[in-house]
This record gives C-alpha cells, structure tokens and sequence, in this order.
C-alpha cells in the first residue's frame, strides 16, 4: 500500500527507468500521494461487478489475410539511432 | 473586417466567392505565428512553406469549383498527430528527432480537405497533463490574462499549445486530443468551444498513443458551428483501427442548428462538489436557465461514482501509459543515450528522454499491473469503470444531455497548484468521467470569471449522439453571447 | 510400471509438459498485412505496426484465427467462441512494443487430447490444456558484430499457436512421440509445416521429478529447443540433473534454461527476477474475438482427414496392418500417393512396394515425397504389371530400379528389355529338363533326401531363364520332373 523506497528501485528496474537516490526519496512521496489519493476506490462495493475495459462495447472485425504491407525496410529504418546495413543495432545482448 | 476575425464557417463562405484567397489567409496566419508563437509557445514546429504551398493547393481546388468547408483554412494540429515528413515529437525529448513516414487518419482526413497546417502544436508530454508545463519544449502561455495582472497563466492541458493558438488567433482552428479532459478543460481555460467525440469515432490510427481505451481525437475552434465543420471531415470509421466504430457520420453542422425545444437536460446532483467556487456555481445556474428559457426541461438526476471517477482515471490511464510508452527505447526511433549494454541503454535513454510527469505515470502505471497489486488497483478500477457508464447509461434513459462545469476553476498561474501531482489532477475532476464512460462531452464558453477570465460550461450526451451535445453547446452558446477577447492575439 | 530413472535414493519418475510454439501458415502476419512467409531481406517485411512505431495499432487476420480453430479441432480440443487479446509486458531487442499481444486470461482454444503410439504398440493419451494466438518476436543476432547485437523483424509480428500439453508425459520417448504427433496434426490441417530447423516449431519443456506416488515437485523450463531429439535428450537430461540436486539434500529452483546440445546438458539463462512479472491486462487496441458457432462449423467440415481417422480407414479398407497403415499415413503426402496407387489394385502389395522398394529408391536419391523417385502412375502400373502376371515379382525389382534411373514407365522397359514372364510351360519343361540333365549328381543326392537342393534346381532353372520364369510354374515343373 506505502511504497518502500525498495520497492520504488525495483518498479523503475521493470519500467527501465535509471533512477538516482535523490529521485528515489522524491518519487517515493509523489507516488505514495497517488497512492494514497486512489485508496477511496476501496470504499465501492463491486462485488459481481464485471470490468470494463472500452467505451462501444463491440465484437472485433477480422481482416482478409493478404499482404497490404512492408517492403519498406528503407522507412523502417531510417529513423534508427544506430543501424548495421538493414538491421537495427543495439549494445550486444550477452544470452 | 480583419481576416482574423473570420470564423471558419465565415472564411469558408468568404474563399468560395473569392473575396479572399487560402494563400492570403495562410500567409496573414504565419505572420501571427511568427510575431506570437516567441512568446506564447503555442508551436513546437511550425511550417510556414508548407502551409503556403498547400494554401496555394486549396486556392485551385477553389478554382476549380472543388472546394469543401475546410479548404485552405489553416490548422494547427497538436504534435500528438505523426505528420508524415514533419516532426513529431509528443512534446517529448524522446521524440525530438523522430519524423514520421506516416500520416495519422485524422490529419489525413483534414489535409484531404483542403486544409492547411501551420505547424505542430505544443501539449503535455505525452498528452498528460492539465496545464502544458509539463512539455519537453518549454510552456505555454494562455493568451489570456487577469483583469490587471500581467502574471502568465496557463492554457490548461493537455492540448495547450492547440487551445493558445486558436485563442490568439495563431490558427482558424486545431485538432486536440482528449484522454481526460484534455480538449475540454483547455477549452474552457481559454474561451474556446473544445468537444470529445464518444470513443471510436474518430480514428486513433497515427496519433501517438497515451491511454489506449480513452484516447479520442476532436476538434478545438472559436465557436460550436466551427467544431462541428472540423469533426465532420475528422470522424469515420477506419479499418486500420480496430476500436473505430463502423458508424455513418451525421451532419453536425446541421445538428448544431436544431434547438434544444423539448430536450430533457439532466443536472447531476453529485457535481455540485464541496467548496465549488460560488461563481462556477452560478454560471452552471446561469447554463441551466438559458436551457429553460429555450425550452429544454431540467431533470435532476444522480450520478453516485461521480468522485470515483479521477481515482479511476489515474489507476487505467497510467496502467496503459506504462505500456503504450514501453516502445520508447532508443532501438527502432528517438533519442537514444548509449549504455554499457543494452539495458543500460534502455535506461538511460529512456531517464533522459521521459520528463517527471512521465516518468510519474509510467511508474503508478507499472505498480498496479504488476504481480499482486493487479486485482487490487487496476481491475477494480476497472469495475468502478463499469459502474460509472452505468451511471450514465442510467441517467440517459430519463434525460438526453446533461450540463456540468467543464472546469473547477479559471485558468490559474504558471507555477501555481504545484504543491503535488494530485492538486494538478483535481482539475479534471469534472471532465473525467465522460471519458471513462466512453460518451460524447464538449465545452462551450459560457461566461468570465471575476478577474475576466473564460470559464465554460460541459456539455454530456449519450454514446455517438454528438447531434444532441452539438444542439445544446450551440443554444448555451447562443444564450451566452460570449464575445471576450484575450488581451495577446493577432488583430 | 512406467519409465523411470535410478537414483541413488530409488526409483525416480520424469513428470513433463510441453509448450509447443508453432508459426501460423498465412500470408500476412497476425496483427499487420506484412507478409509471413519465412525468408526474406532483412527488415523487408515489416510494416510500421509490427515495428512498433508512434500510432501504430494491431488489427487482426482472419485466416489465423482459422488456423488456431482448425488446430484445436484437430486436438479434439474446446474451441472457445468468446477469447481475447492481452498483453504481456517485457523488454528486449526483439520485441519493438515492449509488449507481446498474446491471450492469457481466455484463450482461443480450450481443452483437448492427443493420442500417442509408443514403440511396444502402447496407446497413451496426452491432455492439451489450451492453444492461444500470440505474436512472435523479432531475431536478434548477437555474432554479427564485434560490439553490437543486430536485429531483423521480419519475424515480428507472425502468428504463432502456443499448444498447452498437461504435464501428461513420462518419459523421453513419450516427449517425442508427442511431439511428432502434435507435428503431424499440423501439417495434416496445413496449419504450420512443424519446421524445426528453421524455427516455424518450437518447445519449452517443462520438466520436474518425484518419487512415484508424490504430488509435484518444482519445475524447470527449457526453452526454445528445436528438434525432436533434442527435446527427447533434454527431458533425459534435466531430469537426471534435478535427481541429482535432490538426491544431494538440494532444492531444485524453479528457473529457466537452455538445452546445450553440444554438452548434452541444460544451463540456466541469465536470470532475471522480474522476468516473471509480464503485467497482464486486456489489449485496449482491441475488442474480444467473439467467433459464430456457424463459423466454426463450416471449419469443422471442411477438415481433412487426419491422421488417427486415416490410419484406421486404411486398416479397413485396404485391409493392412495397424502398423503399416502407421507408417503410410506419417505424412498426409505419403497417404495420398498410397492411396493413388492403391485404388482399384493389390492394396496390399501397394503397401510393400512403398514402405521397402519405394521408400529405400527415395533415401538414397535424396528425393521427397513431393519430388518422388517413381510416379504414383508409374507405380500403380509396375503393380498391374505383377497382379496381372507379364512379370514376376524378382523382375519387378529390376524394372523399378530401371524406373528410378531413368524415369521411363514400366511398360516402355519391360518391352525394351524383353522381360516379359515366362509362362509358356513347354518352355520351362525344357529349362527344367536342361538343368536336372546338367546336375546329374545333384539330382541324385536330392533324391537320396537332401530336401534343400529343391531351391537350388529353381535358383538354376530361373537363371538360365534370364529371372523370367514364372516362380509357380517353375517350381511345379521342378517338382514335376523330380518325380
């Protein structure tokens, strides 16, 4: 419910967010006031409830399965910050 | 009469029997943009050859007898929209030298109009915000000011930069978006008419996303009959998203015209919030009797999740901004900040392009999905979710609009309500649930504040009927009589 | 008593599941109209949305929804008419999202089974727990470069069925007669061509170990392996591993890992804590995927025949053994020839001809049952040529060997070479005659009861006929002049 500054490390590791221990202390109470503020949701019974998710609740239109797309690898790459002929790349990857 | 003094409808008619020429009216609007936007902000980018060349495009259409309501009118469109071959940025440094090889369905639909695009307008990054300071380029100031007071004000967010420009008369009109009130409230902050069409019915196809289930495009403009010509060419169904709604497209030019004679308006008891300012209580008076006086019958009717609502929006909206924004890494476009390996890499670029308010939400948005807190935050805000469109669902059946406050308060200072992130979310107090409720909602300027200040009035109505929050805007619009200028704008 | 593994504290039993991945055969991929077909210039087939650019959305293929039905129809699986799309939050260099659009909470497909033939003839039915629709990820390729990875994302974006079995299997070769199985079924329905090598199949292998009549233990997953072998010497070698663990006081970890196969042995990846935690929540970008029943029906009708029903049919109607039937129907191509060859002649001798003679000519010609060494015409008649006698079954050999040289029809080389049988008994009187005149001792130790130079006489009489001789009435006219 209160967020350790822990548990503030560990929620930037998962977003990929570097965060220095200044920021930590900081976001830590910002997030907490959030926090804090939404725990009044607790107070609503919704018990047989069923989660909403869109506005227009509609079934899915299915697409015809032809090819409409690619064979544009020059567009797709050309706002790569670093690329290697017609692949992307990135500091190696260690599996 | 200045050419900045036409409304879109009026240069529309005034291009058409050629008393004026679409490069005369672009050129006369870059020249606005040139001379403001230095101290206003209201662009990020702004493209005065291109406006020129396409205003050049639209006087030949004209010429040719082919023109439509939007030739050759000059838009600013918010920097949310990709624009193919200008930058888009989301008002972000992640995005700073991202430019796009395509172009979003909505500014697309307006180009094929005939319209001309002066530049990219300035927002919150990210579209979140309710004030434009949060953009990577700098604030926005609103071209209003207090009555004897040069103190800057904000515009309100998070189409700031759009609502700025339109109300000094940098741009004819702009495409906002709203996610939770971010049309409305900056419409209401800066005298402008602003409207959030029902999700799905315009394209989300191009624009960047923030919040997937509330994100909608929708036009901001000087007045009703001018938003529903821009609604008009940006709404329709397009396959290439899947939440667009397969649903024919009114003529709202005409719904705007209709009256509201017979039109059953509900008043929400739960709105009328502890310590409302005494004078947005009497101007939501004021809105409720010049309905009455054209012969709507005022309902009263309750909407109990109303308070539940901001909670709720800033449990989903962050949750899928957290995700939405996940593909900002510095691989494929953006800014990128080397690292010792690649998640260094993700880290760093990512530290470095987001700015706080950013980074704020995608970490909120992370916590309640993650494993343990998921049924406790983010599905149970999703059940309240379902209970507010009942809510409404409910009300609709006994009234076919309803009228609010758009906003708590008047445009307030640069620099103010900073103490911490929820002051600044309390602003969206009011606009919050229609969105959540996926409904029509749209804001009409309504009256000034003590200081002189634009205070607007929203407008409700049920999902796809924008005919119905058209035909009340435009009768409190007319009732209203609002004519107040700011004190910045092009003359 | 089942398969099981000596430790040095008892019996061990392996417990296994295996999460199959296998790519949707479709034109374009799941989520964009980028083409997926497998191969292609780098980068070349992908469109905006399957590189994850600002303002891209998903919007889904009809045809692959097809595919994942007609695959759980053909598991006897569940076919779910409400699923839908969640998102399973990550980074890497393969995923441009950040997330992969895949179904966690309701899936398309539900529960089935799948019955597996062990070598001793044992039927074992291994549960499927469900097939979803996911996105696949993009390669990266980490020894192009001294200092960077490179990644290509033509893959990006393919439909891939992920095929839940219930942790049923017990042993190795359990593993691999599923796998095989599932990888039949699907190239029986035409759904994924089960490719290991070049990846359009893959497995994670959930393995554990108890001690017979335990609950579970914890479990380990092996991922990415890619063929049938390997996941058969995987299972074997994780399980000994956990044994071992075990035996030595140890606490198996649950982890992930990867099969070596150069070392024979599993190792852990690199192990991320928070790589378990995905974030699931429904896909805004999309609405539920409510299918019609009549839909589905109109699938299930126009589903070919697939292998179990087929092998029985061939047992009935062709009147072969269960096992023969087996191996004509491991391929649905294979079935199909049989079948052309086998209408309206010896089905029986249909089958010997293909699974020997046949089967050998196209090893060791390297050819394919879609490039076959013989046509089914051809064969079909080399078979009319013996069932209606103009050859005899040895000479049949020589002429198919003939065919698979030099392409001609059986008829054109029986003529050419003269290899017509021998029938006319006048003719074969005389051979039989030459050879006892030849043999004269012979014939007199045969006569004094060395039963076994019968065969030799034959051997004798068909060599000086050139392997023409009807076999029948030689050994008639063998016997005959015997006395």
């Amino acid at each position: 419910m209160s967020l350790t500054s822990e548990a503030v490390r560990r929620i930037a590791k998962l977003a990929r967010i570097r965060v220095d221990d200044a920021e930590i202390a900081v976001l830590q109470t910002e997030l907490n006031a959030i926090l804090g503020y939404v725990e009044q949701l607790n107070e609503v019974d919704v018990e047989g409830v069923e989660p909403l998710s869109g506005g227009a609740q509609m079934a899915m239109r299915l697409r015809e399965d032809v090819v409409t797309d690619g064979e544009i690898a020059e567009q797709i790459l050309a706002n790569a910050p670093d690329r290697s002929g017609n692949f992307f790349a990135v500091p190696k990857v260690v599996e | 009469m200045s050419l900045f003094d036409l409304t879109i409808a009026g240069a529309g008619a005034a291009l058409a029997k050629r008393e004026i020429s679409a490069v005369e009216l672009t050129a006369a609007y870059n020249g606005a943009v040139a001379a403001l936007n230095p101290r206003l902000n209201a662009y990020i980018t702004t493209t005065p050859e291109l406006a020129l060349a396409q205003a050049k495009a639209a006087d030949a259409r004209i010429a040719a007898g082919e023109a439509g309501p939007l030739t050759g009118i000059p838009l600013a469109i918010k920097d949310l929209f990709c624009t193919a071959g200008v930058r888009t940025t989301a008002a972000s440094k992640i995005l700073e030298p991202f430019v796009p090889p395509y172009e979003s369905t909505v500014s697309g639909k307006l180009l094929e109009a005939g319209a001309v695009m002066l530049g990219k307008a300035n927002l919150d990054e990210f579209a979140m915000g309710s004030s434009n300071i949060t953009s990577g380029y700098g604030a926005v100031e609103n071209p209003w000011k207090r009555e004897g007071s040069d103190a800057k004000l904000v515009p309100g967010g998070s189409s700031g930069g759009s609502a700025a420009a339109v109300a000094a008369r940098m741009a004819m009109g702009a495409t906002g978006t709203d996610t939770g009130g971010s049309i409305r409230q900056p419409a209401s902050f800066t005298g402008l008419a602003g409207i959030k069409p029902t999700y799905g019915r315009c394209s989300r196809f191009g624009i960047i996303a923030f919040a997937s289930s509330l994100d909608q495009a929708g036009p901001m403009a000087r007045n009703v009959e001018d938003c529903a010509i821009l609604l008009q060419a940006m709404a329709g169904f397009d396959t290439k998203d899947s939440t667009s709604a397969e649903r024919v497209v009114p003529d709202f030019r005409a719904a705007a015209g209709k009256g509201v004679k017979g039109m059953r308006i509900g008043i929400p008891a739960e709105y009328r919030m502890d310590g409302m300012s005494a004078e947005i209580s009497a101007l939501w008076e004021q809105g409720i009797t010049w309905l009455r006086e054209q012969g709507a019958e005022i309902v009263d009717i309750s909407l109990p999740h109303t308070k539940y609502g901001l909670p709720v929006y800033y449990i989903v909206a962050p949750a899928e901004a957290s995700s939405n924004l996940a593909r900002y890494d510095g691989v494929r476009f953006g800014a990128r900040v080397d690292g010792e390996d690649l998640i260094d890499m993700y880290e760093r670029t990512r530290a470095a392009g987001f700015g706080p308010e950013v980074k704020r939400r995608i970490m909120i948005g992370t916590y309640v999905l993650s494993a343990g807190y998921y049924d406790a935050y983010y599905l149970r805000a999703q059940k309240i979710r379902a209970l507010i469109l009942r809510d409404f669902t409910q009300a609709f059946g006994k009234v076919d609009a309803i009228l609010t406050p758009t906003a708590p308060s008047a445009a307030f200072g640069l620099g103010e309500k900073m103490d911490d992130p929820v002051t600044m979310y309390l602003n969206d107090v009011f606009t919050v649930p229609a969105s959540l409720a996926g409904v029509p909602a749209m804001s009409v300027p309504a009256g000034l504040s003590a200081e002189g200040l634009p205070l607007g009035l929203q407008v409700i109505g049920k999902h796809f009927d924008e005919e119905s929050v058209f035909a009340v805007s435009a009768a409190i619009e007319r009732a209203a009589g609002f004519s107040a200028l700011p004190a910045l704008r092009a003359k | 008593m089942g398969y099981m593994l000596e430790g040095s504290t008892g019996a061990w039993e392996i417990v296994c599941g295996l999460e199959v991945h296998a790519q949707v055969i479709s034109e374009s991929k799941l989520f964009s109209g980028a083409s997926a077909t497998y191969g292609g210039a780098p980068n070349a087939q992908v469109s905006f949305v399957d590189a994850g650019f600002p303002g891209m959305l998903p919007v889904i293929n009809r045809e692959c929804v097809a595919q994942a039905v007609r695959t759980g129809l053909g598991l006897k699986a569940q076919i779910n008419l409400f699923s839908r799309f969640d998102r399973k939050n990550y980074f890497y260099a393969d995923l441009p999202n950040g997330y992969q659009i895949s179904q966690f909470a309701h899936p398309v497909v539900g529960t089935g089974d799948v019955e597996i033939e062990l070598q001793d003839g044992t039927i074992k039915h291994i549960g499927i727990t469900r097939l979803h629709l996911e996105q696949d990820a993009g390669k990266s390729m980490h020894d192009q470069h001294p200092s960077k990875s490179v990644i290509d994302l033509n893959r990006a974006g393919v439909a891939l069925m992920e095929i839940v079995s219930e942790p049923d299997i017990r042993s190795p070769e359990e593993a691999g007669a599923y796998l095989r199985k599932i990888r039949q079924i699907l190239r029986y329905l035409g759904t994924c061509d089960g490719n290991m090598e070049e990846g359009s199949m893959r497995a994670d292998v959930n393995v554990s170990v108890r001690k017979p009549g335990e609950d579970f233990r914890t479990r380990c997953e092996i991922k990415n392996v890619n063929s049938v072998r390997f996941v058969m010497h995987a299972v074997e070698a994780e399980a000994r591993r956990q044994i071992e663990v075990w035996e030595s006081g140890e606490e198996v970890r649950q982890e992930t890992r990867l099969y070596d196969p150069s070392r024979g042995e599993t190792r852990s990846m690199r192990s991320k804590e928070d790589a378990h935690d995905y974030r699931y929540f429904p896909e805004p970008d999309l609405l539920p995927l409510v299918l019609e029943e009549s839909w589905v029906e109109g699938l299930k009708a126009a589903l070919p025949e697939l292998p179990d029903e087929k092998r029985r049919r061939f047992c009935e109607e062709y009147g072969i053994t269960f096992y023969d039937a087996g191996v004509l129907v491991a391929e649905q191509a294979i079935a199909d020839f049989y079948e052309s060859v086998a209408k309206g002649r010896d089905s029986r001798l249909a089958a010997n001809w293909i699974s020997g003679d046949f089967f050998a000519a196209m090893n060791r010609t390297g050819g394919s049952i879609e490039n076959p060494p013989v046509s089914a015409t051809d064969l079909g008649a080399l078979i009319d040529l013996i069932t209606d006698k103009t050859i005899n079954g040895r000479i049949a050999k020589d002429v198919f060997e003939e065919m698979v040289e030099t392409g001609k029809a059986p008829g054109a080389i029986v003529e050419e070479k003269g290899l017509r049988q021998v029938t006319d008994t006048g003719a074969i009187d005389a051979a039989v005659a030459a050879v006892l005149a030849a043999n004269p001792d012979k014939v007199a130790e045969y006569k004094s009861g060395k039963d076994k130079l019968f065969g030799f006489f034959v051997g004798q009489v068909m060599k000086a006929m050139a392997g023409k001789g009807n076999p029948a009435l030689v050994n008639e006219a063998v016997k005959a002049q015997l006395g």
